[in-house]
């Protein structure tokens, strides 16, 4: 997967934790962003307003 | 892959991430034995298990950063304290292997400790005993009250040997307190061979003083580190599976979300109750697992993962419960008086 299998020890370690990394950071600003636009909807709603 | 087994991967990192961004642990001692019942080798199970944790525990103390509930002095003194004391930890737990007794001890040890910690809290908790009203939005430069701090805190804070180190929530405690206390967790951590949170975030609180938000923030960060030594380290011996890290990161990263958001809705004794209760279940579990290791009863080794696994369902359940019970209720109506 993402063509680092050719990799072999130590960078192939570091490319699967980096990987994780980015993802990691990716879906904290993703997230980010979506609980900012539909945060306070979905606050209202269970509010019941 | 298939659909269903991403779809599964996603729901069961969304359930592990209110926990963990709930209470700052939770991680891997849910996803290993999952992984494990799934049928993947057991350095598959562990390795992709402490992938996950890593990639979590980098976004839930992201979210608590945000809150301003990260001490990073702190953490990294804790981090060097632990390491210390993982080191010694690992090397008790070979003399005892030598000696043939390290299985026996440390499952004795394992549920003794998760039990008393379970009992102490939800007893604490419930009793409304020390430390019971700390307020979770927890203003940098705002002093904590005397009567907010345990009393065993209270003690450890009292010894001023210098250097003294103030933290976030305006307290002040020896640089070799806090070593210290780090080093005995990371003892702990070494010995029983678990990632520690669940010793570390009530240390942090009970023996330092620390506001229970900070607690789990400045534990988080700490996992940072833990996690990705460990993930590189079986990464190297092919141990983690994107395939799976990847979907359970996926839903981990929105419930992670909403359990740290939690933390600043739910009633601090809530909390507590919680924690209590899923150390608890975590006591009772590993002791039904032992009994069924010990007997060759299999229904019993499957039955302490049902208890744990429920117990984590039951959890998170009840933190979107009482966080939405929050939201529901109306804020107490301003005084109009003259």
């Amino acid at each position: 997967m993402f063509g680092i299998e050719s990799l072999s020890g130590s960078a192939y370690a570091g490319a699967m934790v980096g990987i994780v990394l980015v993802e990691a950071l990716l879906l904290y600003v993703g997230y980010g962003a979506l609980t900012r636009f539909a945060g306070p909807s979905v606050k209202d709603a269970l509010r019941g307003e | 892959m298939s659909l269903g087994m991403i779809a599964l991967f996603v729901g069961f990192g969304l359930l592990v991430g209110i926990l963990f961004g709930f209470f700052g642990m939770g991680g891997s001692f849910l996803v290993t034995p999952a992984l494990l019942i799934l049928g993947y080798k057991s350095t598959v199970a562990v390795g992709s298990g402490m992938a996950f944790v890593f990639g979590t525990s980098v976004i839930a103390t992201l979210k608590h950063r945000d809150l301003g509930q990260v001490d990073y002095k702190l953490g990294v003194l804790m981090i060097v304290g632990t390491a210390t004391g993982i080191e010694v930890g690992k090397e008790i737990v070979l003399h005892l292997q030598e000696m043939g007794l390290a299985g026996s001890i440390i499952s004795a040890v394992y549920v003794l400790l998760l039990g008393g910690i379970g009992a102490l809290v939800t007893y604490e908790s419930i009793s409304g005993g020390d430390g019971g009203t700390l307020e979770h939005d927890v203003d940098e430069n705002a002093d904590l009250d005397e009567e907010e701090i345990p009393e065993i805190a209270q003690k450890i804070q009292s010894y001023r040997i210098p250097p003294m180190i103030s933290l976030r929530g305006g307290i002040t405690v020896s640089l070799w307190m806090i070593l210290l206390v780090a080093f005995a967790t990371g003892l702990l951590s070494g010995f029983l061979g678990v990632g520690g949170g669940f010793i570390r975030m009530p240390a942090l609180f009970y023996l330092v003083g620390v506001p229970v938000p900070i607690a789990v923030g400045t534990d988080l960060f700490e996992i940072i580190f833990s996690g990705g030594i460990g993930s590189f380290l079986y990464a190297q011996a092919g141990g983690v599976n994107l395939g799976i890290v990847i979907p359970l990161l996926a839903g981990s990263a929105l419930g992670a979300r909403l359990g740290s958001a939690a933390t600043s809705i739910v009633d601090e004794d809530e909390i507590k109750v919680y924690f209590g209760v899923m150390l608890l279940l975590g006591s009772v579990a590993v002791a039904i697992k032992e009994i069924g290791g010990a007997y060759d009863i299999e229904i019993l080794r499957t039955a302490s993962i049902v208890v744990i696994l429920g117990a984590a369902v039951l959890v998170a359940g009840a933190v979107v419960y009482s966080s939405v019970q929050s939201l529901r209720t109306p804020a107490p109506a301003t005084s109009t008086a003259d």
